[in-house]
């Protein structure tokens, strides 16, 4: 009872300073609010109409199908048809078409044994057409009767529920994590440091307060906030650039509950190790960047190399990206995705413990 | 209890500075100890390793029979401590900071409104309860700092320069408080650099470059004082005090109005011939007379006399 009290305290005296300092109550809802129609009105990764050039070596029907298929996504317009490998690769080179499409000459048998059959080529010089080619690599252009169905991939699945591809639609559920991150983490890495600075620490650490009614007492009136920012996120989301809800509200916060609880511990952390609040925020704007750009939010995860992935694990905006996925456009439980919970989980315990074992109750 | 702070052979280096040097203390229970020191002394570094806060290169140190190190929590729970920064949050009113600290000592519900009014009403806080503490002013503020050291009723206060950006009648109302405190069976340990507040003190240490140079009551430190005092009036003070400054058995000399006030190696047996001896033929109108030590001559001689005799080994070696 005595250890929940003292650790309310310090979350009330927290919640108290968060309300005097106007500026940084604007910002908690003035960052989601300007990020989300930056980002919801600028980020646009809809590829449309890409000059291509297509290379039939089939010539078969389903050949004819299947480059029909392709230009029904309007992800490219079929420019060009190539008669032989030299008239496409000179077409490539000049750079008339940013996509070139190969279909191997057995499209039928190989389709029947699962070996490559189609070979989508791209202008390496413009990153984001590898995207393309990989999202259309998964489409499930190829599968009709009779063929075997190709291993399903996430990317298949997304499609099915956002038919037109439209980018806010898979931006905006994403975008409450990046948010999330962004704030959450720049609002603890101060707190320790912020003490420290002003001088109050040195009472603080003299009473008989823990560590881990410090730390956790920190924590709590943020987890508020950042579910206020969801919240708003949300609602904008919707209403400005009509993204469903499909799955559960209750899950939703709850998933986002857990993802705060662990940005907000990686914030801790970094207030643990370092001297003064210009530092914080220095390495709290480091751990941003790998978040946001690792996390699958603006690249597809399959696309990255197996290090970055390897390193994507670690950061918990990859495991709430497809949670909230999952829950906002697929309509997934939170139990469908034990794994990602479980590593969220993982990070907030692993970093908390982290903090309270780094932060001693002494000056030197 | 007797003593409610022990220390022996406390030291502190920081890199290859040493702040506190082999330090023994025995500060006596329900009495006020005075910490007497120029900055740089190692009054704050001393007083943190008491709070537990830095630890110990050397030495150890007991308060209220736990060692201040090992059993830092227990000791936290029965003293009260006053930085020399103000360390309250100034973002929170009067009454919020109280009623905070309140809550972190485990004080809740109506005893902690009792207790907080209590404050208020002994501190004369009641005006600006409502205020920021960050508004508030030195005088204020330091009155707000001890009410809120004082709410746990602490067995054992330690201040760390409670009064230097505080004007003299707040600071004499603080030591009102801190007798009542001494009254009711607190023990307060306060740092100063202030002679007046030193003379306060029922004991006292002077502290310079790590280490007590003196120890006792005031009274006694100015009797015991390793120096003889003459004071000298003269027409032409300026040329009084080359002659003296030049003679080895004057440690120092310090100008009080038109008075020159002589510090005079305890040896001689009549300073005030020497002195005239001195001035022979350059002030013959001086008045000169023995006077008693203050505590300042105390903290000069205490000071100086080492620094000489330091030296004075060095020359030998």
């Amino acid at each position: 009872m005595n250890w929940l009290r003292r650790m309310l305290a310090i979350a009330s005296k927290e919640t108290r300073q968060l309300r005097r300092d106007r500026v940084t109550f604007g910002l908690i809802i003035g960052i989601p609010a300007m990020q989300i129609m930056l980002f919801g009105y600028a980020i646009n990764f809809d590829v449309r109409d890409l000059d291509a050039v297509v290379l039939d070596q089939a010539r078969t029907s389903l050949s004819r199908q299947l480059v029909g298929d392709l230009a029904a996504t309007q992800v490219m317009h079929i420019s060009w048809q190539a008669d032989s490998a030299e008239e496409f690769e000179k077409i490539m080179d000049r750079g008339d078409a940013n996509i070139g499409v190969v279909i191997l000459p057995d499209l039928e048998r190989r389709l029947q044994d699962g070996a490559v059959a189609v070979q989508i080529v791209v202008d390496g010089s413009q990153p984001s057409l590898e995207n393309v080619a990989q999202g259309l690599a998964v489409m499930p252009l190829l599968r009709r009767p009779g063929l075997p169905a190709r291993g399903q991939s996430s990317i298949a699945v997304r499609v099915a529920y956002n038919a037109e591809k439209r980018t806010a639609v898979q931006v905006v559920p994403a975008l409450v994590g990046t948010i999330l991150n962004i704030t959450m983490v720049i609002f603890t890495a101060g707190a320790i440091v912020r003490e420290r600075e002003r001088g109050n620490l040195e009472l603080l650490i003299t009473t008989p307060v823990s560590r881990g009614q410090l730390m956790t007492g920190k924590l709590l009136p943020y987890i508020a906030i950042g579910l206020i920012q969801t919240t708003l996120i949300m609602l904008l989301g919707h209403t400005l650039f009509r993204v469903p809800i499909v799955g559960s509200l209750v899950e939703l916060y709850a998933g986002a509950a857990l993802f705060i609880a662990a940005t907000l511990s990686l914030g801790l952390f970094i207030s643990t190790v370092t001297r003064t609040q210009f530092q914080a925020f220095q390495v709290a704007f480091m751990t941003m960047l790998p978040s946001i750009l690792m996390s699958g939010f603006v690249f597809p995860f399959d696309g990255m190399p197996r290090l970055a992935q390897w390193i994507a694990q670690v950061l918990p905006l990859t495991h709430f990206v497809e949670i909230i996925r999952g829950i906002v456009l697929r309509g997934a439980h939170l139990w469908d995705m034990p794994l990602q919970l479980g590593k969220l989980g993982l990070f907030f315990v692993v970093m908390l413990t982290a903090s309270v074992l780094r932060f001693h109750k002494r000056l030197d | 209890m007797s003593n409610a702070i022990v220390a022996r052979g406390l030291t502190r280096h920081f890199g290859p500075v040493v702040a506190v040097d082999g330090i023994d203390l025995d500060v006596p229970a329900q009495q006020i100890y005075g910490f007497l020191g120029p900055n740089g002394s190692g009054k704050s570094t001393t007083i943190r390793m008491m709070c537990g806060l830095l630890k110990p290169s050397a030495g150890s140190v007991t308060v209220l029979g736990h060692d201040a190190l090992t059993d830092a929590e227990t000791v936290r729970l029965k003293l009260g401590y006053m930085t020399q920064k103000f360390s309250l949050w100034d973002d929170l009113t009067v009454r919020e900071n109280l009623e905070f600290m309140c809550s972190v000592y485990g004080l809740t519900g109506a005893a902690k409104r009792e207790r907080v009014a209590a404050r208020v009403r002994e501190y004369d806080l009641g005006e600006f309860a409502g205020r920021l503490a960050g508004t508030l002013s030195g005088g204020q503020r330091q009155r707000l700092a001890l009410a809120a050291a004082t709410l746990h009723e602490p067995q054992l206060l330690l201040l760390d320069e409670p009064t230097s950006a505080v004007d003299p009648q707040s600071r004499r109302d603080f030591w009102e408080k801190l007798f009542d405190l001494v009254a009711r069976g607190s023990t307060i340990l306060v740092s100063t650099h202030y002679m007046d507040e030193a003379e306060r003190c029922h004991r006292l240490a002077i502290l310079d470059r790590g280490r007590v140079m003196v120890e006792g009551a005031p009274k006694q430190l100015a009797r015991d004082i390793d120096a003889s005092v003459v004071e000298v009036e003269c027409a032409d003070l300026p040329a009084a005090r080359k002659v003296l400054t030049t003679e080895p058995a004057v440690l120092s000399i310090a100008q009080l109005g038109s008075r020159l006030h002589v510090l005079m190696k305890r040896s001689l047996d009549e300073p005030e011939r020497h002195v005239r001896r001195a001035l022979a033929g350059r002030c013959e109108t001086a008045v000169i007379e023995r006077v008693g030590a203050t505590l300042e001559d105390v903290f000069v001689a205490a000071t100086v006399l080492r620094d000489a005799s330091a030296e004075g080994r060095e020359r030998a070696a």
